[in-house]
């Protein structure tokens, strides 16, 4: 039997469990509550903060953790009496069998629920291990569809998966080419291979584009980490492709496009599926000029937002970035914590109970409500921004749009 | 056209050519690494694991000396190369020598500890944000027709040659680089002949450690530094000092250039993932024919 949550707003969450903080502290509260409110749900911390992806990871990390400090400012878990989340930090050194491991020592150390694991590859194998032990595991950035695809009752994903996003990502292109006068015939593909994360993607671009006349004209994969994109760029000059589409992380995202920058290759416009780079500030701030005008259709979050614009400014007193790892973290925590207080225990099978039936809807994110199927929250969205200048706008879809799309660059 | 059973992409020449180029480049950032290297591995047979992480702690001076004071970093290489030599210097003398005994097994384990410390302590202080130089010349550059070759390249490129050319005048020139050799050869016997055999072990991973701090310098330009960067190139310069033959620089310069240009046609026809396999058949065939390396000599 499944429950239906009541949409509590984040303030009612903050206030409630705020009061029954204070209540506690004024000893009204009966004796058997304060022994609970006395008490702490361990939650699980994974990411890879050493390795290949260890900034990403690092970013996430914070996101997660701010989202755990201020529950627990707030008061805690209301339904349990005001119970702390605590905080087991985990390393996946950037490798599945690492992160694994990690879960193996959460179970041990009797953790209620897991957030991570940042890339697909180590969320695969994070979710897979929480899976044996029924501990419910949130996936905070992992976009790989596989991810949600192997009938674990365990695994949620609060964010859109890659199959949405690159659905997403063709019918905004669409509409941005349509309004420009269909100016694009010809796309190229420039996407990672290592983690799995943009597997299909050529099978989706190919598909979606077609009926527009547009043709994908090579799809050039590359690994994690890459040190070198000379040869792609070489190729990419030779193909001169209309739209440059590149899907990656955030190393290589910069590498590749300093690279075409360096090599002179100027597309149309350069237009990214979860291209890594192509929506962080602080790609922007450090090399503006090949960050301009590039746009990207990735995860966003709701620029109208106050929650999340506090804790933009949280994340930029913090000396980081407010990229996609930090508010993806932060909300996958978030979810974490509103369904513990929904399920009232720390009892993992109560809490995938209260996740599968979550119906969320003030995220910071720009989602509408929350709606499991086989772990995925269906009402997740990916947004597309552009950058103008030293700013990062979004450009579709039209209800959040801060600025219209510069296409083709002029 | 078909390679093992592999429909291979054609391409034209003057993106085959580019690639070449593009190789030699990669190239000579592999010989940077690789000269060091050979200096410690190929002279002293000191298999130095921390080398990668001293490329990485080198790359961090340069970075902290650009953000910090507005240092240019090849300028930088001014102040990173003599501090390089002397923590080699002091690296070696007061630290992998006295715990390693002169036991060629424990020196490889003292290395691989000292990359440990070094790694994570800069991922404790630096954290593991990867971190960028801007210098105003990154995207000026000189057309080659097929390819572009920007400053930062060029000045790679150029690095590798002369620093090549300096150990090469130093070793064969001067007394302390027939000292190296002399110890090299003969530890005993060197010993007899009154030269300090301590002191020359530190005096040459000192100059490894410069030559690891040349590399940085001329490396930043291009790469973002991070605690990890050492590891992306360290492996393939172990590759290049066997290749070229043990402590040859020419050697390293060569096998670097090999390497580099095999890695990028490599990746141009069989892909970025796969094409890195072409450094593993190239260094098998190499030793296959050529047991000793490219350039190295039969001790």
């Amino acid at each position: 039997m499944t429950k239906s949550i009541q949409n509590k707003s984040r303030r009612d969450f903050i206030k409630t469990a705020g009061a029954t903080t204070a209540l506690a502290a004024a000893g009204v509260l009966s004796a058997p509550l304060v022994a609970r409110a006395a008490g702490s749900v361990k939650i699980g911390i994974v990411h890879p903060v050493t390795g290949w992806a260890q900034y990403s990871g690092s970013q996430a990390r914070f996101g997660a953790q701010t989202a755990l400090d201020e529950v627990n400012a707030a008061g805690g878990i209301q339904s349990m009496g005001g119970a702390t989340l605590e905080a087991l930090l985990g390393d996946a050194q950037s490798k599945p069998e690492i992160g694994a491991a990690e879960v193996e020592k959460f179970n041990e150390a009797g953790a209620s629920a897991i957030v991570g694991a940042y890339a697909s590859n180590i969320c695969l194998a994070t979710t897979q291990a929480a899976a044996k032990h029924g501990i419910p595991h949130v996936v905070d950035v992992g976009v790989s569809d596989k991810i949600v695809s192997r009938g674990l009752e365990n695994t949620f994903r609060f964010g859109p998966g890659f199959g949405a996003i690159t659905k997403a990502g063709v019918e905004h292109f669409l509409a941005i080419n349509e309004a420009a006068g269909s100016p694009t015939k010809t796309v190229a593909i420039v996407n990672e291979e290592t983690t799995g994360f943009g597997a299909g993607i050529a099978g989706i671009m190919t598909k979606g584009l077609a009926p527009a006349g547009i043709e994908v004209v090579e799809v050039l994969s590359h690994p994690t980490p890459n040190k070198d994109f000379r040869n792609i760029a070489l190729k990419l000059k030779e193909i001169d492709p209309d739209v440059l589409i590149p899907s990656h992380y955030y190393n290589e995202g910069v590498l590749f496009l300093r690279t075409l920058q360096r090599q002179k290759v100027q597309p149309k416009a350069i237009y990214s599926v979860l291209g890594g780079a192509s929506s962080q500030f602080r790609f922007v701030s450090e090399f503006p000029d090949a960050a301009q005008l590039v746009m990207d259709c990735n995860h966003w979050f709701d620029p109208n937002n106050p929650a999340a614009l506090a804790l933009q400014a949280k994340t930029n007193a913090a000396g980081l970035h407010f990229n996609y790892e930090v508010f993806l973290a932060y909300t996958a925590m978030m979810f974490t914590a509103k369904c513990i207080d929904y399920a009232g225990s720390a009892d993992r099978a109560k809490i995938m109970e209260a996740m599968a039936a979550c119906t969320w809807t003030d995220s910071i994110m720009p989602y509408g409500a929350t709606k499991m199927e086989n772990g995925q929250n269906t009402g997740a969205r990916p947004l597309v921004t552009q950058v103008v200048g030293s700013d990062i706008k979004v450009v579709a879809p039209a209800d959040y749009a801060s600025a219209a799309p510069i296409f083709p660059r002029p | 056209m078909e390679f093992l059973g592999i429909t291979l992409p054609s391409y034209s020449w003057s993106t085959i050519a580019g690639s070449a180029i593009s190789g030699i480049f990669l190239g000579s950032i592999y010989a940077l690494v690789a000269l060091g290297l050979t200096l410690i591995y190929g002279v002293l047979h000191i298999i130095n694991f921390a080398h990668g992480a001293l490329l990485m702690l080198a790359m961090y001076a340069v970075y902290f000396l650009w953000a910090t004071f507005g240092i240019d970093p090849y300028l930088a290489m001014l102040i990173v190369v003599p501090g390089g030599f002397f923590f080699g210097y002091g690296l070696q003398r007061f630290v992998i020598g006295k715990a390693s005994h002169g036991r060629d097994e424990i020196i490889l384990l003292v290395t691989l500890g000292v990359a440990i410390v070094i790694e994570n302590a800069a991922l404790f202080f630096f954290s593991a944000t990867e971190r960028s130089v801007r210098v105003p010349y990154d995207l000026d550059g000189i057309d080659l027709g097929v390819t572009w070759a920007v400053y930062p390249e060029l000045a790679a490129l150029g690095g590798s040659f002369l620093i090549t050319l300096a150990l090469w005048v130093f070793m064969s020139r001067t007394d302390t680089g027939k000292a190296i050799r002399a110890v090299a050869k003969e530890r005993q016997g060197a010993q007899l002949m009154g030269i300090n055999v301590e002191h020359i072990f530190a005096v040459t991973f000192g100059i490894g450690v410069a030559c690891v701090a040349a590399a940085a310098s001329l490396l930043v330009p291009t790469y973002a530094v991070h605690p990890q960067i050492g590891s992306l190139f360290v492996l393939i310069a172990f590759t290049v000092v066997v290749l070229g033959g043990m402590g040859s620089f020419v050697g390293a310069l060569v096998g670097g250039f090999l390497i580099g240009i095999t890695e990028q046609l490599g990746r141009l026809y069989l892909g970025e993932s796969l094409g890195v396999i072409t450094i593993s058949v190239i260094f098998i065939l190499v030793l296959l024919f050529r047991p000793t390396g490219l350039f190295g000599v039969q001790s």
